[in-house]
């Protein structure tokens, strides 16, 4: 087993782990905190296949904007945040588990036909910085100009439609 | 290019060792001789009043949602920027008009005073 390997496996670990505590925390606040270790572990698997982009935006965006606003729902909502609750494990969690195995199972055996699926991965020799091949195609008339600037548009209307749910209304009750 | 990470994963675990160390320490040399005084809540020499976790104003959520657009933003910004020599004049402009289509949301929230604290 090569460090890699040994690496991916406690990556793999903590993000399974990280995911489970999500299901089984009692406190939201505590599941937003699990949640951010899963989407690290998410990064760093990211960065052990060499998709170095992908490893930074996971961790900008989705740790640093989406996990910061869920943590703000948490705590806009007074209540989830003081209440532990009951446990969020059913008692009933065993047949859960059967059926995710068995669905498990499913997507394994129908994927086995797929060559794909035993092509045997190769480490990228000639590493050309892909970061600056995606900033040329993404501004280049050819490739993805118009993309690029729609979803400039699109960000536009995200935000506009935010600042309109939750400022603008008559009465100043925000 | 997976040196590079190398650093980054030497550089978290002194991240992590070395307030780990400095608490462990503190733990193990601190005399422990608590009272209620010494081991209630205190806050810049104020007396504590309610919970510490109290519901937030929902103005941090807007604030949130437009740094999420200009997150996403700096994310199609960053290739540009990295293929910047490679790239003509062409390609600035399209930049310049990518940020002018965005800088339209930020002037609508400041027109909406979602900018101001209220």
């Amino acid at each position: 087993m090569t460090a890699m390997q040994i690496i991916f496996l406690i990556v793999a670990a903590v993000t399974l782990g990280g995911a489970l505590m999500i299901a089984t925390s009692r406190r939201m606040m505590h599941t937003v905190l699990w949640l951010v270790l899963t989407l690290m572990g998410v990064a760093v698997l990211f960065a052990l296949l060499q998709a170095n982009f992908f490893s930074v935006v996971q961790v900008l965006v989705y740790i640093g904007a989406i996990a910061i606003l869920i943590l703000f729902g948490v705590m806009l909502t007074r209540r989830s945040m003081v209440d532990a609750g009951e446990s969020l494990v059913h008692k009933n969690w065993w047949v859960v588990a059967v059926v995710i195995a068995l669905l498990f199972a499913a997507i394994v055996i129908s994927i086995q036909p797929w060559g794909a699926a035993h092509t045997p991965l190769v480490e990228l020799m000639e590493f050309k910085e892909p970061i600056s091949d995606l900033g040329e195609a993404l501004v280049d008339p050819a490739a993805y100009l118009i993309p690029f600037e729609v979803s400039s548009v699109l960000l536009l209307a995200v935000m506009v439609a935010a600042i309109y749910i939750a400022v603008d209304r008559k009465g100043g009750k925000s | 290019m997976l040196s590079d990470w190398l650093y980054i994963a030497i550089f978290t675990g002194i991240a992590l060792f070395l307030p780990g160390v400095a608490i462990f320490l503190a733990a193990v040399l601190s005399p422990k001789k608590p009272d209620p005084i010494k081991t209630s809540t205190y806050e810049c020499g104020m007396e504590t009043v309610g919970e510490a976790w109290v519901q937030f104003k929902v103005q941090y959520y807007v604030f949130g949602l437009i740094f999420l657009a200009f997150d996403v933003e700096t994310v199609f910004l960053y290739p540009w920027a990295v293929a910047f020599n490679k790239v003509g004049l062409f390609a600035v402009l399209e930049a310049i008009l990518f940020i002018a289509i965005l800088l339209g949301g930020l002037i609508y929230a400041w027109r909406k005073g979602a900018l101001e604290w209220v």
